[in-house]
């Protein structure tokens, strides 16, 4: 235990702890949402977009966050209108997007400062990359997430379930959808520096696919979800610190622990011939 | 609870009120209508109406405009010409509507009653959590469809009539007086079908208006009271008496 304590006493860790614990409840409660609605790739697409917003601001020397989150929202809002109107399928709006917003970033930055040791951690994730700006940003932004979540609960359940029955029964089916959207764009931002560009969207859809293992019902998997996300953020964290790994590569691998153990869960039941909980 | 006892009996006699004074009370009218999408119109000259306790089956090849009559319904889309003046209540979303399953509710981790509930939405326009009133009205519904028991379990794990049922359950929810169902009984089995029409056809004796559009018309002609045929741009509206000495029933071959 000892070396909880002494992980604690570093600021910085504590920074990343706070940061990490609210993206990872955002994440999760977003996440089943898109995963239902079949936009996992959602997450991947505007992690790369946030990549390409990242690697300009860098160059430019401005504040990157303050340039990433309207570039992903502006991002989000495109991809969900052109799916909408029929434009374009998708999967594959997302992935000509994502490509383009990759290649972007990797051009500016070659073009000014050389792939530095900055750009591998946008990447990859740090969590050495939190400053005390970053953290109350953070803060901010992730209650106004959660508060909106809560209060809009049952109309994103609604548009999960049935958009067809919410827009005649006059549900704001598209002011719904733009509202995860948006959400989901800014979950993605902050989360980002730690997590990586690579590795973010893990962390919108893992809680919710380990969940849908053994719950039934919306309320379960919601909840489980948040829980799920925090806990695996937590061990993520210390195996990272204890093993000098990336962050985001040991949260996820302790999400895919997670999904595994309930995965493994699920089938035993099934054999023993109980019914999924209900 | 002494609230909500008043409630409840000044509601009963405000409907009986509304029964008496108002036998037949008009939901869904349509006057000299162009129905369809920007500005081109797929049926013109459309007259129809639907009032209180009718029950209206909407038969048509596909792409005769049965699914713009709908959305024109449900109020998705404006007619292009002329008039269509739909009830109050019908504006502000209270309107049972029983959409098309899609594949992603199949394996839906969401409970019955979670479902069900989600039919209240239209009356929450101000705060978005559920008064307890709402809940015992769910029950209700799903006693009348014989699904209360199914409360806790899991909607993906039910069979296309149960889930069509709690898919009904939830457009009691949303409205008192009238049901739209869109092809209803697509993929149900023979005996889940049946059970289907039967539940409509209970509702229909309570006071819902039911209109339905469906392919299936061999087996609603029974319960139906009007028909209306779309066929290309030209229509027959009318009692099922009508509907069977006009050419339109040869289609179907209803008279065999």
């Amino acid at each position: 235990m000892s070396f909880i304590i002494e992980m604690f006493s570093y600021p910085f860790i504590v920074r990343a702890f706070i940061v990490g614990v609210l993206v990872s409840l955002c994440a999760a409660l977003l996440g089943v949402s898109l995963v239902l609605k079949q936009y996992s790739m959602i997450g991947d697409g505007l992690s790369h977009v946030s990549y390409g917003a990242l690697s300009i601001a860098l160059a430019c020397n401005v504040a990157p966050l303050k340039v990433s989150i309207p570039v992903v929202i502006a991002a989000a809002f495109l991809l969900l209108r052109m799916t909408e109107k029929g434009l374009m399928k998708s999967d594959a709006a997302i992935a000509a997007v994502s490509a383009s917003a990759l290649a972007i970033g990797v051009s500016v930055t070659s073009l000014t400062t050389g792939m530095t040791t900055d750009v591998n951690s946008y990447m990859f994730g740090s969590i050495l990359a939190m400053t005390k700006d970053d953290v109350i940003l953070c803060v901010l932004l992730s209650c106004v997430v959660l508060a909106l979540f809560i209060v809009s609960y049952h109309n994103i359940f609604a548009v999960t379930f049935d958009e067809n029955f919410g827009k005649a029964t006059g549900v704001k089916v598209s002011f719904y959808n733009s509202m995860i959207a948006i959400l989901t764009a800014v979950t993605i931002v902050l989360g980002m520096q730690m997590m990586g560009a690579m590795l973010i969207s893990s962390l919108l859809i893992f809680p919710a696919l380990t969940s849908m293992r053994l719950f039934k019902s919306f309320k379960g998997v919601i909840v489980t979800s948040a829980v799920l996300s925090v806990v695996c953020f937590t061990i993520g964290l210390v195996i990272s610190y204890q093993s000098a790994m990336p962050a985001g590569a040991s949260v996820v691998l302790a999400n895919l622990g997670a999904f595994l153990v309930f995965f493994l869960l699920q089938k035993g039941k099934e054999l023993l011939g109980i019914h999924p909980a209900s | 609870m002494q609230e909500q006892g008043k409630e409840s009996s000044t509601d009963s006699q405000n409907k009986k009120k509304e029964n008496n004074l108002k036998e037949k009370k008009d939901l869904i009218c349509c006057h000299d209508a162009g129905l369809g999408y920007e500005n081109k119109s797929i049926i013109e000259h459309f007259n129809f109406e639907v009032q209180s306790g009718d029950y209206v089956c909407v038969v048509g090849e596909n792409g005769s405009g049965k699914s713009t009559l709908l959305k024109t319904i449900l109020g998705l889309i404006k007619q292009v010409s002329g008039e269509v003046v739909l009830s109050d209540d019908i504006k502000n979303g209270a309107i049972g509507y029983l959409p098309q399953q899609t594949q992603v509710q199949r394996n839906f981790p969401a409970s019955v009653m979670e479902v069900v509930m989600s039919g209240f939405l239209n009356q929450k326009k101000r705060f978005t959590f559920y008064r307890n009133e709402d809940k015992k009205r769910a029950i209700y519904n799903m006693k009348r469809l014989g699904i209360e028991s199914l409360q806790k379990a899991c909607y993906g794990n039910l069979s296309g009539g149960q889930q069509q049922r709690v898919l009904l359950a939830r457009a009691l929810c949303a409205a008192r007086d009238i049901l739209v169902l869109d092809e209803p009984v697509t993929g149900l089995d023979p005996m889940a079908a049946a059970e289907l029409y039967d539940n409509l056809h209970k509702l229909h004796q309570e006071g819902m208006a039911i209109v339905m559009v469906t392919h299936d018309l061999k087996s609603t002609v029974h319960w139906a009271d009007k028909i209306l045929h779309l066929s290309n741009g030209s229509y027959f509206f009318g009692s099922v008496h009508e509907y069977m000495d006009s050419d339109f029933s040869d289609i179907f071959s209803i008279h065999s």
